[in-house]
């Protein structure tokens, strides 16, 4: 159907132009409104977790304070900043590709993958602790069943809570993970991509998206280190 | 009449998108929107199909009081599978995923969705759901009820839940996608000259419709999959019995599905609203009252959930507030309705099989639209909930609404997608003997409803199985009426007389390019100077006077 | 109202089903009016403005924002007329009267397990008087049950781990169909059973031909005493190193944590289950959980014999279980009372 083409604009024959779209700015403009319609429903989708973990705070805060405590808020915290220093190698990776520093841009998406690496070996380690310390709520390990015996109990809290706890903060520390590997795994085909020219001043919309996604998956975090490590802490000096 | 000006010229015209390619890989791996359309098409048949031998079966079982044909775990199975199969692969598909993705890009001047692999991928997705969710249909069967209420779904159920919810869960990552694509379409792709206020009544309502998809469907994603998990580790935070709240399902599932209701509904709409226009050669009365009522529908939708819990031990203060909310989401519906009907004053109507699709719409709407009011006030909500009454109203909605704008549309368009004319009289003989076969099973049930039957059960007291009867015999009729397009259509794609570029001589987008259209919708990209179903220049509107004083008095 | 010549209506035997039939005949007039209203237009408008030549373009109408605002404005009218009423019918109904009779009500898959508060127990019957009010107090053993009585327009999910409650007050003697309305499984349609309702008199003799059976109250103090409740609470509820119970239902409670609450049903089972969640101001969290070794049957008996405990009378030193008010519950609880002085078993 090549004869129904009308280059109108000389962006039309740019080779990352797709067939149904007129030029590269339609084309880039409904990138970006699709990554932002997605992330929307990225927010409805961690909404409801976060509605239950409100509720049920509310409701056993005795219980949820307790098993906060017993999470390590140093590894909490190095994870914090570990992705907040990978939104801005991220930015830079953008600001590369929209400037055409090829050489900087690989460098910027290299750092972010690696240190979104970083994130998820922490969080392995993390998760591992909680294996060791019968902390997997639930009967997923038929021969580790949950035992909050290693949690100090604040008075009023039962275990069946905090295993509750438990599950909350598998649920959404969990999916929050897989965004991250979904990102490690977009970010490399960027970086592929990128290493063979395909990003420059003209054409790097799909860097653009990729950043929003990182970004959002990073203000997920931000969300969720206050909410499940730092809420009740001045309870385990109190009481 | 008046000839429109077509964009194609008659020797393209001869390669459409359905011969540009042949074979199955071409049709497995195609980013065109009309064949992911075609692909959709042929799937949801499949679903409705299914769903229907379900809803025979519950039919024939409730003929008679005792539960004699089947066991009650097989009823039980029976309903629920009903249900999450004509909701979740039909009725949400639906209109959206055929129709819209054939017509929306159309309609807009468009040559594709925005992101044609996207588009493909969600029918993957939506297959993908729906083996899984006949996987635990047919491995053990699910008996929750489609609406998987904990703790019943986590605790007491059988473990083929944690399939369904994941079938339900994957599913719904189409929805969302489809929904996406669409806003992004109508943003980004509309034709030069196609302005907000030039686009056909349809596209707003599938904007609308994607709104509440992508706002709705990911709770529903989390809720069933949280669910799912819950099932499967035995903790979580729906069961009583570990602390968890059975209420904070009920209203996480309501935070979607009552809004999933205009999903289904809202694209009907739109669909009612291009054939009143187009059969009455009419532009549609007060334009921007249709247009916005879909937007305050799917807005006004998302705050009216808990009216699904007036019984559910919700406090009496938000019981009063969903109730308040739940009369407002009616009031837009009503302008609706009522722009329809003055549409067809001093129009040129023709009786068309679209058409009688439309004009039952509209009265059907009307009946479920006005039952829902009776839901809405809470006490006589609390007599009726769980009854009868709600089949019936849903019912309404569903089939009476959303069915209704499906068969209308896909014989409106059926010409475009097939190339072929559908068998005119057969197709009149259909809406009828579906409008007939319809109210049937379907009025009883409001009786038997506030006289008190139940829901969801395989015996009842036998003084309601004059009602039930009734019900049984419509619901043959129905069924009759709904096999006889399902076969002349696919009839026609092979036999039907061949179809012009515009059959219905209307000035639509969709109407001026080839009958199938070519893969990449026109030839040329067409530049819109003109309204929205503008049959007469404008300088001959008229302002109405007379008109007003008459329908004020009425 | 008395609406049983209508056709097409339940039978109406309580105080409240002619409010609700009132606006189910109103809503039903509208619905019918407007029905008619647009398919009569409809109809009109498709036969006259039907097409009679292929070729006629009929002259476009913009639209008109008066007519608009009419059928915005009206049916908004409408609208808020049928919220107004059904809101009110449902606000009243939700306050249950200060002198209603209580009877406990525990639904499990799949049968209706119910006892009075003077002791009788039925399974899928319910006997009341009419003439009285009666309050229902609702638990579940298992899944969501929803219990439902068409002839009295009322209907309430029974939901585990949670106390809910609905009241009526019948008015026609005779039997009605006693449904369970939330999908609970396998044999959901089973889960019914019969309400009958007697003149007060009949009903006053059906009790005294029943009354062999304990009363809850009488129930619940034979588990706090074998749970040994009584060790801190002491045996009549007036308290030791646990808090008072005497007087305790529906008086503010201090906590710990310096939050007030009032104490009701969901408060007492979560102190027997989760007894460190809420502690009364001035006391130590030293008591044990409960949770697993009461049902919910006992746990209901457990908070009726709490019900029951006023504030001791300081000549005697013994308090009365009695349940509150009514004629035949003093009556029928002359038993319990004289068992009510600890040791007496």
């Amino acid at each position: 159907m090549a004869e129904g083409h009308i280059a109108t604009e000389h962006t039309a024959s740019h080779p990352a132009l797709q067939h149904h779209f007129e030029n590269l700015e339609q084309q880039r403009e409904a990138g970006t409104l699709g990554m932002w319609v997605f992330l929307v429903t990225e927010i409805m989708f961690f909404g409801g977790m976060f509605l239950a973990y409100t509720l049920y705070r509310t409701e056993y805060p005795q219980a949820f304070a307790s098993a906060s405590n017993h999470l390590s808020w140093q590894l909490g915290a190095l994870n914090t900043g570990v992705l907040i220093l990978s939104s801005f190698t991220m930015a830079l990776a953008v600001y590369s590709a929209q400037m055409g520093k090829r050489r900087n841009q690989l460098v910027c998406l290299a750092l972010t993958i690696l240190l979104g690496l970083t994130f998820l070996v922490v969080k392995a380690i993390e998760y591992h602790e909680k294996y060791v310390d019968h902390l997997i709520p639930g009967r997923l390990f038929p021969g580790n069943p949950f035992n909050p015996g290693k949690v100090h109990l604040l008075p009023g809290a039962s275990a069946n809570n905090v295993e509750m706890f438990y599950w909350i903060y598998f649920a959404m520390t969990g999916m929050h993970a897989i965004h991250m590997i979904i990102g490690v795994g977009v970010l490399s085909v960027i970086m592929y991509f990128a290493a063979r020219g395909r990003y420059g001043p003209e054409y790097h919309n799909p860097v653009e998206i990729s950043g929003l996604y990182w970004h959002f998956v990073d203000i997920i975090w931000i969300f969720l280190f206050p909410l499940l490590y730092l809420l009740g802490r001045h309870l385990e000096h109190g009481g | 009449m008046k000839a429109f000006e077509t964009f194609e010229t008659p020797a393209a015209a001869r390669v459409n998108y359905i011969n540009a390619q042949y074979g199955l890989k071409s049709w497995l791996l195609t980013r065109d929107h009309k064949r992911i359309a075609l692909l959709y098409l042929g799937s949801i048949s499949f679903f409705f199909f299914i769903g229907g031998l379900y809803a025979m079966f519950i039919r024939l079982e409730l003929l008679t009081p005792q539960g004699d044909l089947l066991s009650s775990t097989t009823y039980n199975k029976v309903f629920t599978q009903h249900g999450i199969i004509m909701i979740f692969f039909f009725l949400i598909p639906s209109i959206p995923a055929t129709l819209g993705n054939f017509l929306v890009p159309m309609m807009i001047g468009a040559k594709d969705l925005a992101f044609p692999r996207i588009n493909l991928l969600s029918w993957y997705i939506y297959l993908l759901g729906g083996i899984i969710t006949i996987y635990a249909l047919l491995a053990g069967g699910v008996d929750t009820g489609w609406t998987f209420y904990a703790p019943y779904s986590t605790t007491f159920s059988n473990s083929y839940v944690i399939a369904a919810g994941l079938g339900i869960f994957i599913s719904g990552f189409s929805s969302i996608l489809t929904g996406l694509n669409f806003i992004v379409t109508i943003h980004t792709m509309r034709a030069p000259g196609m302005n907000w206020f030039r686009l056909p009544l349809f596209i707003w309502s599938h904007y609308a419709t994607s709104l509440v998809m992508i706002l709705g469907t990911p709770v529903i994603a989390i809720t069933v999959l949280l669910l799912a998990f819950e099932r499967l580790t035995h903790v979580g935070i729906f069961d009583p019995a570990s602390g968890g709240d059975p209420v904070l399902f009920q209203h996480l599932f309501w935070f979607y599905s009552h809004p999933a209701v205009y999903i289904m509904v809202l694209p009907s709409m739109g669909v009612v609203s291009e054939l009143i226009a187009n059969f009455s050669r009419k532009n549609i009365f007060g334009y921007k009252f249709v247009a916005f009522s879909s937007l305050a529908i799917a807005v006004f939708g998302f705050l009216v959930w808990g009216h699904h819990l007036f019984v559910a031990s919700q406090s009496v203060y938000a019981g009063m507030i969903f109730s308040f909310l739940s009369f407002a989401v009616a009031i837009p519906s009503a302008i609706k309705v009522f722009n329809w009907t003055a549409t067809l004053y001093k129009g040129s109507i023709s009786y068309d099989t679209p058409m009688l699709f439309a004009l039952g719409f509209i009265g059907l709407f009307t009946v479920g639209g006005m039952t829902g009011l009776f839901l809405a006030a809470l006490a006589v909500d609390v007599h009726v909930s769980d009854t009868y009454f709600i089949v019936a109203h849903f019912h309404y909605i569903m089939v009476g609404g959303a069915l209704f704008g499906y068969l209308g549309g896909l014989h409106y368009w059926w010409p475009k997608i097939s190339g072929r004319m559908y068998p005119e009289g057969w197709g009149r003989f259909s809406a009828l003997v579906i409008f007939v076969g319809f109210n049937l099973t379907f009025l009883p049930q409001f009786v038997a409803g506030y006289l008190g039957m139940p829901r969801r059960y395989h015996a009842y007291p036998p003084e309601f199985q004059v009602f039930n009867v009734l019900s049984s015999a419509g619901a043959s009729i129905l069924g009759f009426g709904l096999l006889i397009p399902m076969i002349y259509l696919v009839w026609s794609m092979r036999y039907g007389k061949h179809a012009e570029a515009n059959p219905w001589h209307l000035p639509g987008l969709e109407w001026r390019t080839a009958s199938p259209p070519p893969t990449e919708n026109f030839l040329i990209t067409p530049i819109v100077t003109w309204e929205a179903y503008e049959f007469a220049p404008p300088e001959e509107t008229q302002v109405i006077g007379k008109f007003k004083e008459e329908t004020e008095q009425a | 109202m008395q609406t049983s010549w209508i056709p097409f209506v339940p039978e109406s035997a309580s105080t409240v089903s002619g409010k609700v039939d009132a606006l189910y005949f109103y809503l039903s007039g509208v619905t019918v009016f407007f029905t008619l209203l647009i398919s009569g237009v409809l109809i009109f408008f498709v036969i006259k403005y039907r097409r009679r030549s292929p070729h006629e373009i009929p002259r476009p109408i913009a639209g008109s924002h008066k007519l608009e605002t009419i059928w915005s404005v009206i049916p908004f009218i409408i609208a808020m007329s049928m919220f107004a009423w059904g809101a009110q019918i449902y606000f009243q109904n939700s306050r249950p009267p200060k002198n209603a009779n209580e009877i406990y009500v525990v639904g499990k898959q799949w049968m209706w397990k119910i006892q009075h508060s003077t002791g009788q127990r039925e399974i899928n019957e319910l006997h009341v008087p009419t003439g009285r009010k009666i309050r229902l107090i609702m638990t579940s053993e298992d899944t969501i049950h929803d219990f439902f009585i068409p002839a009295f327009r009322i209907k309430a999910d029974v939901l585990p781990g949670k106390y809910t409650t609905q009241w009526f007050e019948a008015t026609k003697p005779g039997i009605y169909h006693l449904f369970c309305a939330e999908y609970c499984g396998m044999n959901h349609s089973g889960m019914i059973g019969s309400v009958i309702v007697m003149q007060p008199t009949e009903f006053d003799n059906w009790l005294s031909g029943n009354a062999s059976q304990q009363s809850p109250a009488v129930a619940g103090q034979q588990l706090f005493q074998s749970l040994g409740c009584v060790s801190c609470h002491g045996a009549n509820g007036e308290g030791g190193r646990g808090p008072a119970l005497a007087g305790l239902f529906g008086r503010k409670v201090f906590l710990t944590n310096n939050q007030t609450l009032t104490a009701d049903e969901a408060y007492i089972r979560e102190s027997i289950e989760n007894p460190q969640a809420k502690v009364v101001s001035g006391f130590s969290p030293i008591m044990p959980t409960f949770q697993g070794q009461v049902t919910p049957e006992q746990l209901i008996q457990i908070i009726s014999f709490i019900k029951s405990l006023q504030i001791s009378n300081p000549q005697s030193g013994t308090s009365t279980a009695t349940t509150p008010n009514s004629k035949i519950e003093t009556r029928a609880l002359v038993p319990a009372s004289q068992t009510g002085t600890p040791g007496a078993k």
